[in-house]
């Protein structure tokens, strides 16, 4: 239990400082370094069981399915990190506290520095690989957070954006090789994957899994290649360097290099891939160093440089490379988050981070300078300081290794002139600032920090001297059990001493101070020779990186979706021909075996009308009026086609939607010029769509053709047999639709009356221009409303809605029924609009058609829901027979019902359309629930 | 007992609702439309978890209406897969609604009522058992999206909605060609009856139902924007109002949960020699898809157009899931589903209220006015852009393992792990390059404006989806898996008890 509470203190107290903010500084920070306080000191109390070598650990389900459990362990390595990010988050959370200015919100600024402080533990703690992935990113997350932290500037901005796409596409990469490792093992548990090097090591895939592993690795460690984001993260506030970008999150990418190292580490690729990765960011980071002119941009690559210098360790092979790792991670810690705050104070004492300008600095802080000194002599491997025995450690190694076979020699050469930089670097730190002449120019004179913004600094640096001289009192215990968690095996004896006696690493140890004096000494030329070479801005290189991919995307994008509907409906069609065209090139036989009808010359005179109504259409496409009529002659044959197949209702139906839709037509046809332009677009475009048309047709008559040459066995004559029996109609199709298939006619009268909403809608706002002639410049006629028509339809709405009625009551034995009455009755109205105008109906039928839809699918719905009072399913119908004296013997169906509902609906729904659309033509307002 | 007819509830509570706000009385009064609605979409969760348990416990529940029996008449069938996708639209619903209620349903008539047809066909769509039933919803659901699309009025709507509604009336005649050629030789509408028949059809009747089932992976791909029909997707989201193309997140679903049911299902690997017959061509369009999507995911301009584009590597994603059917694949497609249209809904509506506050550079990525909100506004999107780039702690990146790891155990992984992680990488730079210009690179001052809290709860209920579906993402994948084996091993044509 004790060991979530270590993770789980912190993650409550990621709130803290967002509540505690408005009660002052000294509370917020106070309150802030609270959790994590009482988890060092829960960590501390564990120190005796994890040196016993004994692993604490805790697991709780959470997705089986994915192999993601909740799994925490604390064995040496675990301990170790999570003493640095514990006691080294303490120690900037009181640096913060002085170095944060007014301006700057400290509760924001704590809330992220916790998140990455629990992520960050979460990474370590971990005993699931997927889980360690998840803490993983979180630690990217927040990183990018504080980075950005004073996101008004524009460096902050392109910084944090640049550290977050390197490390989120390694936290990708890594994520594939943990999957990978995850489904080579059969288990995302770290110990049962820990247990299986040997397995990873034969696998096929492992050559895959290493790259992605070290690909997230590398670019969290800042490694050669992806070292660059690094130095630009540095436009974070500095504790946020001290803490992130030196002492911890960049140490995760090593932390899992050596967490792994039992089971990926071993083979030659990791070797020789590693080693060289390390040196080459060795020599890079040191390198480059020495010619930063910033303060933080040299600590910065001098982490670089220090980083490669452990993952080098790590690739080295040798059996107390890895010791010397895990020495160096805690050295490193100590000493460079102690010179990034010693920045962190000159910077904000002085108000400048340009060493060009800081000089002399010593006489106006000198205890700041003592311990900068102190701290950057260590960082050189200046000998009774922690930094020297790591950097021995190192040397030594360099010469057990052979990877290279003959050239071998290369490693230890390499690294002593990477030490050599790495003094240099460091004698640049200590003479420019503090000594090297008088400051220039420098915004304010420089003093020395507030009492407690130095305790941090001088705490870390009486570490690098109690290190430096009682190595193996202060870590001895802690090294070998840490170790021993790396190489998961017990560990080789070494000697922790401050004396070794003269030997060959002294003496490199002894050039490189020598060397790195002498390079410091004659740096002019130096900076001379570098001055040839154009500097990057790798910011820049990014930004313009990521806005030529944007460019470049943009272009493709534009070339595959040009915003062309035609193009879009081309390449349907062109789809679905094919997809439709390719199983039919394996049907031989066209016709199948049903027995062909005689043909009549009905017949074929109805074919031969249909094909000419099709073709005029397509001929007079551009001739709007012409084209309808044309069109609806295909319509009539349609509606005659449905009668001679004995099928009255759909005639009926098909009828009356054609005169409705040729009406509604005309209407919007009344603001559209009577010529549609000839040509859609330029000919070949036109050539093409016409190619697929006569294909798609070609092709849907094959189908057509082939299907009804077929004897099919349905269901249909289940419907047949049982309309009578268990609907109560004869009328098969209306049973159908009231009954059998009644909720699919619930489904489209809602359809319909959507479709007028929709309609009302659109129109709702659209004021046009109104034609006053047409395109030959006639104008239209005076007489809106025709008298003669005004009186015949008038005297034909009694009689048309009889008719109505009585299509409607016979609907469910006869053809008829709800549908075709409503299309009736709304024809009937729709006359009358026709011959007397919006305003003369208006008057006279004080109806609100959205009314008739709500009431139609509301009788509908109530029609079907009855059944439940009787304890049967929605739109089980009943029926009975009745007799009434003077009527004779009649059916009632509840079926009715359903049908009125579908009757009202249907009414509503195109008056409404009908009325949306004549209102475009009138100053009128039509009659809406506005009103 | 009533309980029965729990099953057709989600379609009949949104319809009522719906045809009530119609009524004059009702929708002259905002205030009671809203009220009406909330209650419906509160109403609509509960009935979805009420159903979601019980078919959980007791297994797949059907109801014929009309009592007619299958495969007769019409059947809906409650399986794992469609009650879950029942939960996620009426949590959706719920959302959109009290976001919508804002002040956003007053900018044209008749919103409410609109949302609650679709919501209908769309919760009709999941339930229905019978392919022309599926037919009927999917008008309903699409009738409803053109009118919702052009809520509002303007230029950019009008156009945009014209361009989507001819291509889906294509879309919808073409379905009507494959009903008419797949009951012509199967001779049955019930998707269960079909199933069982699907491995008796034999000689020429072959390559005619091969002929309808290819024809309907075009009318599926439409629906869900498959390369290359995804035309009308990325105008139509981005022009639509906040709240409607918050709704419209799980429309392109729809598509993916349709190849589902007929294209894994029916024509499944029980189908005899109709067994995956559209996967050797669904296969390169779904790897087109997510290619495409992630190249114009880099290409976005506006946070509207990037969420659009985003749908479209989400559908690239789903569709590689669909492509090779197997159980871990379709339960891992199930669970990410679910994730990328909260996540995606979340997107718009934040898309929404930032919009409001940046005046003329709306949601571009240019520079602009400072929010009135920075901070409210900065949490939400930054919260909303870690779940869709598939980043802990948000569901995104359990979505994302599961798709990996699927791949990885069908063995298909060389070709769908490049082209899953460089999306999520592209969404990664583009969205905190979006992040970055919104909310920190700002010119001018803030003007004022309020947030309602309506919004906010709207945003809320997305929120607290997300959350839960971490914290209770052990048992999601366990029900995602049993909906994945259910739906592979056919829907059974069993009857309801009693009858």
């Amino acid at each position: 239990m004790t060991l979530l509470w270590i993770l789980l203190l912190p993650m409550m107290g990621i709130v803290t400082p967002l509540l505690t903010e408005r009660y002052g500084r000294n509370v917020c920070a106070a309150m802030t370094a609270l959790p994590p306080a009482i988890a060092l000191m829960l960590l501390l109390q564990q120190a005796p069981v994890v040196m016993s070598g004994q692993v604490p650990s805790l697991h709780a389900e959470w997705i089986p399915a994915l192999g993601l459990n909740l799994a925490l362990h604390l064995d040496g390595l675990a301990w170790l990190f999570c003493l640095l990010i514990l006691g080294i988050g303490l120690l900037v959370i009181l640096y913060a506290r002085y170095y944060l200015s007014d301006r700057d919100s400290m509760g924001q600024f704590y809330a992220s520095l916790i998140l990455f402080m629990t992520a960050m533990l979460g990474v370590v703690l971990s005993a699931n690989l997927l889980q360690l992935w998840l803490f993983w990113e979180l630690t990217s997350i927040s990183s990018f957070l504080l980075i950005s932290f004073w996101s008004w500037r524009t460096d902050a901005r392109k910084g944090a954006r640049m550290a977050l796409a390197v490390t989120g596409a390694g936290g990708l990469a890594l994520l594939g090789a943990l999957i990978l490792i995850g489904h080579e093992v059969g288990s995302f548990d770290l110990a049962t994957v820990l247990a299986s090097g040997d397995l990873l090591r034969q696998s096929e895939l492992y050559p895959v899994i290493l790259a992605l592993f070290l690909l997230g690795a590398f670019t969290k460690s800042a490694q050669f290649p992806f070292h660059f984001w690094l130095p630009h993260a540095m436009a974070a506030p500095t504790p946020v360097s001290s803490y992130l970008h030196s002492a911890t999150m960049v140490k995760a990418g090593v932390f899992l290099l050596a967490r792994f190292y039992p089971v990926l580490a071993g083979t030659d690729l990791w070797f020789v891939v590693v080693s060289l990765t390390g040196m080459a960011t060795l020599l890079v980071g040191a390198y480059t160093a020495l010619f930063k002119h910033d303060l933080k941009g040299l600590l910065a690559y001098s982490t670089v440089s220090h980083l490669g210098l452990i993952t080098l360790l790590l690739g080295l092979g040798t059996a107390l490379a890895p010791v010397a790792a895990v020495f160096h991670i805690i050295n490193h810690a100590v000493f460079k988050a102690s010179l990034f705050m010693a920045a962190g104070i000159i910077d904000h004492e002085s108000g400048s981070r340009d060493m060009r300008k800081l000089n002399g600095l010593w006489q106006f802080m000198p205890v700041t300078a003592t311990l900068a000194m102190v701290a950057a002599s260590s960082m050189a491997g200046v000998p009774l300081l922690n930094g020297f025995l790591s950097k021995e450690m190192m040397f030594a190694e360099t010469l057990e290794q052979y990877t290279f076979g003959a050239l071998s020699w290369w490693v230890p050469l390499l690294a002593t002139i990477g030490a050599t930089f790495s003094v240099a670097y460091s004698l640049r730190f200590m003479h420019d600032v503090f000594f090297n002449g008088q400051p220039i120019d420098l915004p304010k004179t420089p003093h020395e920090p507030p009492r407690y913004m130095r305790v941090p600094v001088e705490i870390l640096v009486v570490l690098c001297l109690l290190v430096g001289m009682f190595p193996d009192l202060m870590v001895g215990t802690l090294l070998k059990t840490a170790a021993g968690a790396v190489l998961q095996a017990p560990v080789p004896e070494f000697e922790l001493g401050v004396w070794h006696g003269f030997n060959l690493p002294l003496l490199m140890s002894m050039l490189a101070v020598s060397g790195g004096v002498a390079i410091y000494v004659n740096r002019r030329f130096l900076f001379q020779f570098q001055s040839q070479f154009a500097e990057r801005d790798a910011k820049l290189v990014f930004e313009a990186s990521v806005q030529s991919l944007v460019r470049k995307a943009g272009q493709l994008h534009h070339l595959i979706d040009n915003g062309s509907m035609q193009r879009a409906m081309f390449l349907m069609l062109l789809l679905a021909l094919v997809l439709m065209a390719w199983p039919l090139m394996d049907l031989l036989n066209t016709a199948g075996g049903r027995p062909e009808l005689a043909l009549n010359w009905g017949v074929v005179f109805c074919t031969a009308l249909l094909i000419a109504g099709t073709l005029l259409t397509i001929w007079w496409s551009h001739q709007r009026l012409w084209a309808l009529l044309a069109l609806s002659i295909v319509g009539l044959v349609v509606s005659v086609a449905f009668a001679w197949f004995s099928a009255p209702d759909l005639a009926l139906t098909q009828l009356s939607v054609e005169v409705v839709t040729v009406l509604l037509f005309l209407l919007a046809l009344f603001f559209l010029p009577r010529h549609g332009p000839i040509m859609d677009g330029p000919l070949r475009i036109m050539m093409r769509d016409l190619g697929v048309s006569v294909l798609f047709g070609s092709v849907v008559g094959t189908i057509c053709y082939a299907l009804l040459t077929r004897p099919l066995d349905s269901i249909s004559g289940y419907f047949l047999e049982h309309s009578k029996t268990g609907g109560g109609g004869t009328n098969v199709v209306n049973v159908i639709l009231v009954d059998f298939r009644g909720f699919d006619t619930l489904g489209e009268i809602t359809v319909l009356g959507i479709a007028a909403l929709g309609i009302y809608k659109l129109l709702a706002r659209m004021t046009l221009a109104m034609p006053s002639a047409d395109d030959d410049g006639r104008a239209w006629a005076r007489e809106r409303h025709p008298a003669l028509l005004a009186l015949v339809s008038q005297s034909l709405l009694p009689l048309a809605l009889l008719v109505s009625a009585y299509i409607f009551l016979r609907g469910h034995n006869m053809p008829g029924g709800g549908f075709i009455a409503g299309l009736i009755t709304a024809i009937a109205l729709i006359q009358q609009y026709v011959a007397h105008g919006v305003v003369w109906m208006k008057q006279r039928m004080p109806l609100s058609y959205e009314a008739l839809i709500a009431s139609g699918l509301l009788i509908a719905l109530t029609a079907g829901l009855g059944s439940w009072l009787f304890g049967h399913n929605f739109l089980k119908t009943w029926y009975d027979y009745f007799y009434l004296p003077g009527v004779g013997k009649f059916e009632l169906a509840s079926a009715m019902v359903f049908d009125l509902g579908v009757y009202l609906t249907v009414i509503g729904a195109t008056l409404l359309i009908l009325a949306n659309l004549g209102k475009l033509t009138t100053s009128e307002r039509i009659r809406t629930g506005d009103e | 007992m009533m309980f029965q007819h729990v099953v057709i509830l989600p379609i009949l509570l949104p319809l009522l609702a719906g045809a009530l706000m119609v009524i004059p009385a009702v929708s002259r009064n905002m205030v009671l439309q809203r009220r009406l609605g909330t209650v419906a979409s509160v109403l609509a969760v509960v009935l979805a978890v009420w159903l979601l348990v019980l078919v959980d416990h007791n297994g797949t529940q059907a109801y014929a209406v009309g009592e007619w029996k299958p495969p007769f008449g019409i059947l809906l069938v409650a399986d794992r897969l469609a009650t879950l996708l029942l939960l996620l639209t009426s949590v959706l619903l719920l959302a959109v609604q009290l976001f919508a209620s804002a002040g956003e349903d007053e900018r044209g008539r008749f919103f409410q009522p609109l949302l609650m047809f679709q919501v209908m066909g769309i919760q009709g769509a999941f339930l229905t058992g019978d392919i022309f039933n599926l037919f009927v919803f999917f008008e309903v659901l699409l009738i409803a999206s053109y009118a919702l699309l052009i809520h509002g009025g303007g230029k950019a709507k009008t156009a945009a909605s014209l361009h989507y509604v001819i291509l889906n009336l294509a879309g919808s005649a073409l379905f009507l060609f494959a009903l008419g050629i797949l009951y012509g030789t199967f001779g049955t509408l019930n998707m269960a009856d079909m199933q069982a028949n699907a491995a008796l059809i034999q000689n020429d009747d072959l390559y005619l139902a091969k002929v309808g089932a290819l024809l309907l992976l075009v009318v599926f791909g439409l629906k869900a924007a498959m390369l290359p029909l995804h035309f009308w997707l990325p105008k139509a989201y981005a022009a639509a109002p906040a709240p409607v193309a918050a709704l419209f997140a799980i429309m392109t679903k729809i598509g993916i949960y349709s190849l589902w049911r007929v294209h894994s299902a029916i024509f499944g690997e029980h189908a005899g020699a109709l067994a995956n017959v559209a996967l050797p061509w669904l296969w390169p369009m779904a790897w087109l898809t997510l290619a495409l999507g992630v190249v114009a995911v880099l290409a976005s301009q506006s946070l509207r157009a990037l969420a659009a584009n985003l749908v479209i590597v989400s559908v690239g994603s789903l569709l590689l899931m669909v492509a090779n059917p197997a159980q871990s694949t379709t339960a891992a497609g199930l669970y990410y589903l679910v994730h990328s249209t909260l996540a995606t809904a979340l997107i718009f509506l934040i898309a929404g209220l930032i919009m409001g506050q940046r005046g003329k550079s709306e949601d571009r990525f240019v520079r602009g006015r400072p929010l009135a909100h920075p901070r409210l506004l900065g949490g939400l999107f930054f919260i909303a852009a870690l779940a869709l780039i598939g980043m802990p702690p948000f569901s995104g990146f359990i979505g994302k393992a599961l798709m990996l790891s699927a791949a990885l155990d069908e063995g298909v992984a060389g070709w769908i792990w490049p082209p899953l992680l460089l999306s999520s990488l592209a969404a990664l730079l583009v969205l905190s390059r979006a992040g970055s210009s919104i909310f920190w690179r700002s010119r001018g001052r803030a003007v004022p404006v309020t947030i309602d809290t309506r919004q906010l709860a709207g945003i809320g209920v997305l929120l607290v989806a997300l959350v839960l579906m971490v914290v209770l993402a052990g048992w999601l994948t366990a029900f995602t898996d049993r909906a994945a084996a259910d739906l592979l091993a056919g829907m059974q044509l069993v009857l309801p008890e009693g009858r």
